[in-house]
């Protein structure tokens, strides 16, 4: 079956949905691939190279799977054959009348930008590889603006001081930004709700800022993004921006929440304490903007001389780049769809994949899809073995814990309260060595943990003790039964101090090790 | 003082000594030293113990009981002196297994000693009877699922036993029967002790135990040693409370704990329910098997040697079949040709490759590996996109990217090495078989797997002669 590729008719857009290299690869899983006249040419891909690849020109719309950056102009969706399948970005949740309008159209419509966020699904997800080349491409923008350096040098002329750089929320966009800046030699600073991402932000060169609040640490921990931030969260975040504005001379906004207008990170304020010659590059600008005073598409100069770029979709600024991606995203989305390589369409409905990019299909709606299983197993093994591998567990609440703990020393009071006198005092000992038992092993170093195993192995022998009370006082069977139990229980003292040693002697014969 | 407060006093010491040597054992620098605390402990409990149970029995009793430790000393010594490296994790479990049965043998000595001799018995207080019996009875229990349990771990270990789950119907229901059992045969024996009540309730728990670890596959034995370890602690802490002896329980309780608190680590580095692996049978849910199908690709040795003779950064993620082919020794070799050429070669450990704890680190200690560059799995697993050559060597469920990717499969979510992340992936195997959980890996078939076949110590070697 064959896939069009139409020109892209919108204003600013550079993008093409396939390049000679995807063409390719579609054609390796059997499909024919039709691009119309002039589809590459604003991303620097001559009509020839498409032949050369094996493409056709011609009249995309009357193919059976078109493939599009954007949704395609109404006049030309009337162009599409009944039944056809359209591959764009159609921003679902945003355009609730567009996705009825495509479903009225009998087509079936899958959005690039709706792939669920799932590993398995990485290698289709055209939000992510955009973001990617927006962050890079911010701190080019950002480079272009700025009258200096990024890193710092120590030159005959004097000492050159690198630029700093905050770039705020450590998504996709964020953490490239964070990598190009870095490695440009700025230094970088990141804000993010989400205080797992510090491993990456460091991973990239970048420094991690954590919002702390007071009290609220521990719980924002285990419960991560979810929540919504509280107000004393948002007040202290406020801070850092301001601090951090009078502070840095480049700031990249990436914070964007899906559906909703940006969150407004800096203040005008903010903004009137940045040093003269600072650079700002909003890229949440169009749809609200992060930073008070940008504009989209525009480039706006302060009185005290900061320049915020309004960015929209600085994607389009890296056309070939983001063409090259999109169009790889769109080969991945394909292995998915024609599993038997011949290029014949199958639509599996019931792939969490699959059924999350369906936004029309068969004259219906089919968005929002359900929710995404991440990790449940089958309802029918289930049924059948209810207890194994839980959902992914809820972070308790405190209330719960210490209902819990409250619970067990209840149990433990009464137990020992009716217990006779004699039992109560080893029901203490017992207790107090089992809290000491948990402690004491504390943080075990990984490659400590089988001579750990051994050496309590060694020590749980002490049972010979019980067996050497019992020897020889009473009838004849206990003590050969004690006997058995000393030369085993010994077998394990001896045997497991001795292997112990064994193993801990290689680690420290080990040259290096020793060295270190 | 008389012999009585000696005793105790020398249990209190010897009790801190083993509280030392734990703590000791965390970290490197103080391991040695947690060892020696670990001994004296232990031996100044047992002299003290035998100078207190010289007051009551004769000379030639307490012979006796110095030979049956020199024997059974000797024997242990002896394994552990010839026991290979990769053999550790039978040697452990059959370990265990002795603390259970010599736990088993204390409570029923107990009940010869007490309740058998009837209302003659001057070892126990009338008062305290009943709870010897209930102490005679949990005692009894806790030995002997520890012994069956550790006997079929070490028959799973040592490939005596097939190492995939067994999947009695209703397993849970029979887990539950047989406690249910155990709490009734305890209070029947608390009421009216009789050598019948104490053989059926042996039994039930013999059975127990045996079904518990039975219905866990060989791919989590790494939990289920650790597991039993920490039994062992507890069937120790058992015999303690049915003696009266404080430092019996001061020590079982320290093992217990502190190895249900190592279990509890490695479940949350598989993603699995602590609360599962205890009950037993996890690692069973009977998922969907997915099967992948597609076309592996295969290489020889010289096509590797010259693989990694381009290569910047080599990852080695070591599994069981390294242990298994002991093939560390010429691994270490290849490590240091390759760190030789200025290639930066590292390793990447599961936190259950193999089939103990930290078993990948004490192999590749013991073949001189620099411990340096071993890393565990959080440490390199977002550095494989960088790294050109992966060498899987003998492993095979840790590597699979079905955890990540299939959610109807056994291992889901369960954290991986990411290999598949890197330009080349070698995975070293005997053939196409699945790995130890029994789910077949996806990871063979990929466009950047290779896959070279036959015993991996052998193949290493050919490939240290092609560079």
């Amino acid at each position: 079956m064959r896939i069009g590729v139409p020109r892209e008719t919108r204003d600013r857009e550079t993008r093409v949905a396939a390049t000679p290299a995807s063409v390719t690869g579609l054609q390796k899983l059997g499909w024919s691939v039709t691009v119309e006249a002039g589809a590459g040419e604003r991303s620097s891909i001559p009509d020839e190279a498409y032949t050369e690849a094996g493409a056709e020109l011609g009249d995309p719309w009357g193919a059976d799977v078109v493939f599009a950056v954007n949704t395609p102009r109404s006049e030309d969706l009337s162009r599409l054959q009944e039944g056809a399948t359209l591959v764009c970005r159609v921003a679902p949740a945003q355009n609730e009348e567009l996705v009825a309008d495509l479903a009225g159209r009998g087509i079936t419509v899958l959005a690039t930008d709706a792939v669920p966020r799932i590993s398995r699904a990485q290698s289709l997800d055209v939000l992510s590889s955009m973001a990617n080349i927006a962050g890079y491409r911010a701190v080019v923008e950002a480079a272009n603006h700025f009258g200096r350096f990024f890193t710092g040098q120590i030159t005959a002329a004097g000492k050159v001081p690198p630029a700093k750089v905050l770039v705020a929320g450590a998504g996709v966009a964020g953490l490239a930004a964070i990598g190009a800046a870095s490695s440009l030699g700025a230094v970088v600073r990141a804000t993010d709700p989400r205080p797992e991402v510090a491993d990456q932000v460091g991973s990239l060169g970048g420094e991690y800022l954590e919002v702390v609040v007071e009290g609220e640490e521990a719980e924002k921990s285990s419960d991560g993004y979810a929540k919504a931030t509280s107000e004393a969260y948002d007040r202290r975040a406020a801070e850092i921006y301001s601090e951090q504005a009078a502070d840095v001379d480049i700031i990249i906004t990436t914070a964007l929440i899906p559906g909703k207008p940006a969150p407004r990170l800096l203040t005008a304020d903010d903004v009137a304490a940045m040093k003269p010659g600072s650079v700002i590059v909003d890229m949440a600008a169009g749809s609200g903007g992060n930073v008070e005073g940008s504009q989209p598409d525009e480039v706006v100069v302060t009185d005290n001389r900061v320049t915020i770029l309004g960015e929209t979709d600085l994607a389009t600024k890296l056309p070939t780049q983001a063409s090259q991606l999109y169009g790889q995203n769109l080969v991945n989305l394909m292995k998915l769809l024609t599993p038997e390589k011949d290029g014949e369409l199958v639509l599996d409905l019931e792939d969490t994949v699959q059924r999350g990019m369906t936004v029309a299909h068969d004259g219906e709606v089919m968005w929002p899809p359900p929710p995404v299983e991440v990790s449940a197993a089958p309802a029918a093994s289930e049924a059948k073995e209810p207890e194994p591998e839980p959902e992914p567990k809820e972070p308790r609440s405190p209330a719960w814990r210490y209902g819990a703990i409250a619970v067990g020393l209840a149990l433990l009071f009464v137990a020992t309260a009716f217990a006779p006198a004699e039992l109560a005092v080893n029901l203490t000992v017992f207790v107090l060595a089992v809290v000491i038992g948990y402690y004491v092993i504390g943080k075990v170093h990984h490659a400590l943990h089988t001579p750990l195993m051994s050496v309590t192995n060694a020590i749980s022998g002490v049972v010979i003790v019980g067996a050497l009370v019992q020897f020889g006082k009473h009838s004849l069977v206990v003590s050969i039964l004690a006997g058995i139990a000393i030369v085993l229980a010994s077998i394990n003292i001896v045997g497991g101090f001795a292997v112990t040693r064994r193993m801990l002697s290689m680690f420290t014969t080990d040259p290096k090790a020793a060295a270190r | 003082m008389n012999p009585q407060t000696a005793a105790t006093a020398a249990y209190i010491v010897a009790a801190l000594l083993v509280v030392m040597s734990l703590a000791g054992l965390s970290k490197h620098e103080t391991a040695r030293a947690g060892v020696v605390y670990g001994i004296a402990g232990i031996a100044i409990a047992l002299v003290a113990t035998v100078v207190l149970v010289a007051q009551s029995i004769t000379a030639g009793a307490i012979g006796l009981l110095i030979g049956g430790f020199v024997i059974g000393g000797a024997i242990g010594l002896w394994r552990a002196r010839v026991v290979e490296m990769t053999g550790m994790p039978e040697l452990i479990a059959l370990l265990h297994s002795f603390v259970g049965l010599a736990a088993v043998l204390v409570g029923w000595n107990g009940y010869l000693e007490v309740e058998a001799v009837g209302p003659a018995q001057t070892e126990v207080a009338p008062n305290m009877l009943g709870i010897h019996s209930v102490e005679v009875g949990i005692g009894v229990f806790i030995g002997a699922v520890t012994f069956t349990g550790s006997i079929v771990a070490f028959g799973k270990l040592s490939g005596r036993m097939k190492s995939r789950p067994l999947s009695l119907p209703g397993k849970n229901v029979l887990n539950l029967g047989a406690l249910v059992a155990f709490a009734g045969l305890t209070v029947a024996f608390t009421i009216s002790p009789s050598i019948g009540v104490i053989i059926a309730l042996t039994a039930v728990a013999l059975a127990l135990g045996w079904h518990l670890v039975a219905s866990i596959g060989g791919g989590d034995m790494p939990v289920v040693v650790s597991m039993l370890n920490s039994y062992s602690g507890w069937a120790a802490a058992a015999s303690g409370f049915l003696l009266d002896n404080t430092l019996l329980i001061v020590t079982g309780a320290l093992v217990g704990s502190s190895g249900a608190y190592l279990s509890y680590i490695m479940c949350q580095a598989m993603n699995r329910s602590f609360i599962a692996v205890i009950a037993g049978g996890f690692g069973v849910e009977s998922g969907t098997t997915s099967d992948v199908e597609g076309e592996h690709h295969e290489v020889q040795a010289d096509e590797v040697a010259e693989m990694l003779r381009q290569a910047t950064s080599v990852i080695i993620t070591p599994g069981y079949g390294m242990a298994v082919a002991q093939a560390q020794y010429p691994v270490a070799d290849l490590t240091s040709k390759l760190r030789d050429k200025g290639v930066e070669v590292r390793f990447g450990i599961h936190p259950v490759a193999g089939r103990l704890p930290g078993h990948m680190n004490v192999l590749l200690a013991e073949a001189k590996v620099p411990y340096d560059i071993v890393l565990e799995m959080d440490e390199i697993n977002d550095d494989f996109p960088e790294t050109s050559v992966v060498l899987v060597i003998g492993a095979n469920d840790t590597v699979n990217p079905a955890a990540e990717e299939d959610p109807s499969s056994p291992i889901a979510g369960m954290p991986v090495l990411r290999v598949w992340e890197a330009e080349n992936v070698v995975v070293f195997k005997r053939s196409m078989a699945v790995g130890y959980a029994g789910v077949q890996n996806p990871l063979f078939f990929k466009e950047a797997t290779s896959m070279i076949f036959g015993d991996a110590k052998q193949r290493v070697e050919d490939i240290i002669s092609a560079l």
